[in-house]
């Protein structure tokens, strides 16, 4: 089996520094809805120099390089045990390049590892073998302060009148980016899950985020309410950074699993704008990044 | 843009007003969660002993702290292992953390500036009518572009907190800031909550 510590490296690396096309994208259309001298678009136009200076510099773009998330797919005959050992060598080596700020504290006595690992759920590591011949490894870096202010509801909701159908979920993660004001660092990206257990259910919203912004939500009703979710969602007048102004949401991303008869969850997973994921793919020794 | 020097009087405190944009110079010191529980733990509700070198770090702390100001930051450091450190990445955190112990502290040290990011509530917006004081938003996740008005980093405090939560002292150069909470009880955050609130009504109702 090859040594994938090094391509690993570079991932985490282009992740933290390099935000994706798409983003800089919606973030760049954002600038223009907001008024010229507005608090809100000097903010905007903030976060894009910020954005040019991490790519040049290799910087992280945002201090809190979060919790790193690793989605790997991999091809049968591939070990996990050593794919784990390959991602944590690659996270703590990213750490001491300060591409990631040492983020990984022991809850019971609040000691800091230094170098991002610790435990078997820090950095996450999802596995899965699927079919074909190349490894794919997607990493997610979410930032504690968008990761705060996400939120999971059990329907029917009494107190916002959300019933068990899409009405209701409208209804609930709306009240979720109004409850979130700027702390999660607008604008965001909504990863929304209906239905699920409450882990599964958290772990889909956040799955959800790895569909790039302009990829369309597959199911008509969902595409549907992805786009009155962000048009309603910028109706609040939250803004970038909570300053007040037209962009509260850049997107929502929705996606649906089954569920327990009695049990209709809507858990939502908001992203900060600096919506760190970049996608690694190995085949026949050769890699790629996007 | 207005520049303020560090440390900040009254009168110029007093002087600031909500949406307005400012560029910070001179030296402050960073702090953050566990920061802001072990001052008031150990020296302002003094619900703990002092330890180790606790009394140093607030024998030290004071004069910074005394006109001066806190900045709600996790910075990604370099130059960890030569003791030759770098701000690389600097972006304030979510200061409504800090809400339960923040007008005590700005109180008890006499802070005149508070920088972080997402606002702070009705507990910290008395302390800065009283101290007085202000709240100074920064731009959250653009910690590349902030590390650069990070000229120097003078010295370090409780770095067993390890480097998120340590008290970093740093001098900095047009830090830029805009004012959202100010001295006379106004704050942004409340106006945009209030009329966020309404909107969300008027769309539930729909």
């Amino acid at each position: 089996m090859q040594d994938l510590t090094e391509p690993i490296l570079e991932l985490v690396r282009l992740t933290s520094t390099d935000l994706p096309a798409d983003v800089e994208q919606a973030l760049r259309q954002a600038v223009e809805r907001e008024a010229p001298g507005s608090a809100a678009r000097g903010a905007l136009e903030t976060i894009l120099k910020n954005v040019a200076l991490s790519r040049a510099n290799s910087t992280p773009i945002c201090q809190d390089t979060g919790t790193p998330l690793f989605y790997v797919r991999h091809p049968a005959g591939w070990s996990t045990r050593s794919l784990r050992a390959q991602i944590e060598s690659a996270v703590a080596q990213a750490t001491a390049h300060a591409y990631l700020r040492p983020n990984s504290v022991d809850s019971l006595s609040g000691k800091n590892s230094g170098n991002n690992l610790g435990g078997h759920y820090f950095p996450t590591i999802h596995f899965e073998e699927v079919e074909g011949e190349a490894l794919v490894i997607e990493l997610m870096l979410k930032g504690g302060g968008c990761e705060n202010v996400g939120a999971q509801y059990s329907l029917p909701h009494s107190q916002l009148g959300a019933g068990r159908d899409l009405a209701g979920v409208r209804k609930v993660v709306l009240d979720a980016v109004h409850q979130a004001q700027g702390q999660g660092c607008a604008p965001g990206i909504l990863g929304v899950a209906i239905g699920g257990d409450r882990g599964s259910s958290y772990y889909a919203s956040k799955e959800a985020l790895l569909r790039k912004l302009d990829e369309p939500n597959p199911d008509e009703s969902l595409a549907a309410l992805e786009a009155r979710l962000t048009q309603e969602a910028n109706q609040l007048g939250i803004g970038p950074m909570g300053f007040g102004g037209e962009t509260t949401v850049l997107d929502a991303k929705i996606t649906h699993l089954n569920r327990l008869p009695a049990s209709y969850f809507v858990s939502v997973s908001y992203m900060c704008w600096a919506y760190r994921r970049r996608k690694m793919v190995w085949k026949d020794g050769q890699v790629s990044y996007s | 843009m207005r520049s303020v020097q560090i440390p900040i009087s009254d009168e110029t405190i007093r002087s600031l007003e909500v949406g307005e944009p400012v560029a910070l110079s001179g030296v402050m010191i960073t702090g953050r969660d566990a920061a802001h529980k072990w001052m008031v733990d150990t020296f302002i509700k003094k619900t703990r002993q002092p330890e180790g070198d606790d009394q140093q770090v607030y024998a030290a702390l004071k004069p910074i702290l005394a006109g001066g100001v806190i900045y709600h930051c996790g910075p990604v450091v370099a130059g960890l292992d030569t003791k030759d450190y770098r701000f690389v990445a600097a972006g304030p955190t979510t200061s409504s953390r800090e809400e339960p112990y923040q007008g005590d502290v700005m109180r008890h040290f006499n802070v005149k500036g508070v920088i972080g990011k997402g606002g702070m509530g009705p507990k910290t917006l008395a302390a800065c009518q009283e101290a007085p004081g202000a709240y100074l938003h920064a731009i959250g996740g653009a910690a590349s572009l902030i590390a650069q008005s990070v000229k120097r980093v003078l010295g370090v405090h409780k770095l067993d907190f390890g480097v998120p939560e340590a008290m970093w002292v740093i001098e900095v150069q047009d830090f830029p800031v805009v004012v959202t909470m100010d001295a006379h009880g106004r704050s942004q955050h409340a106006v945009i909550e209030a009329q966020s609130k309404s909107a969300l009504e008027k769309l539930l109702a729909a």
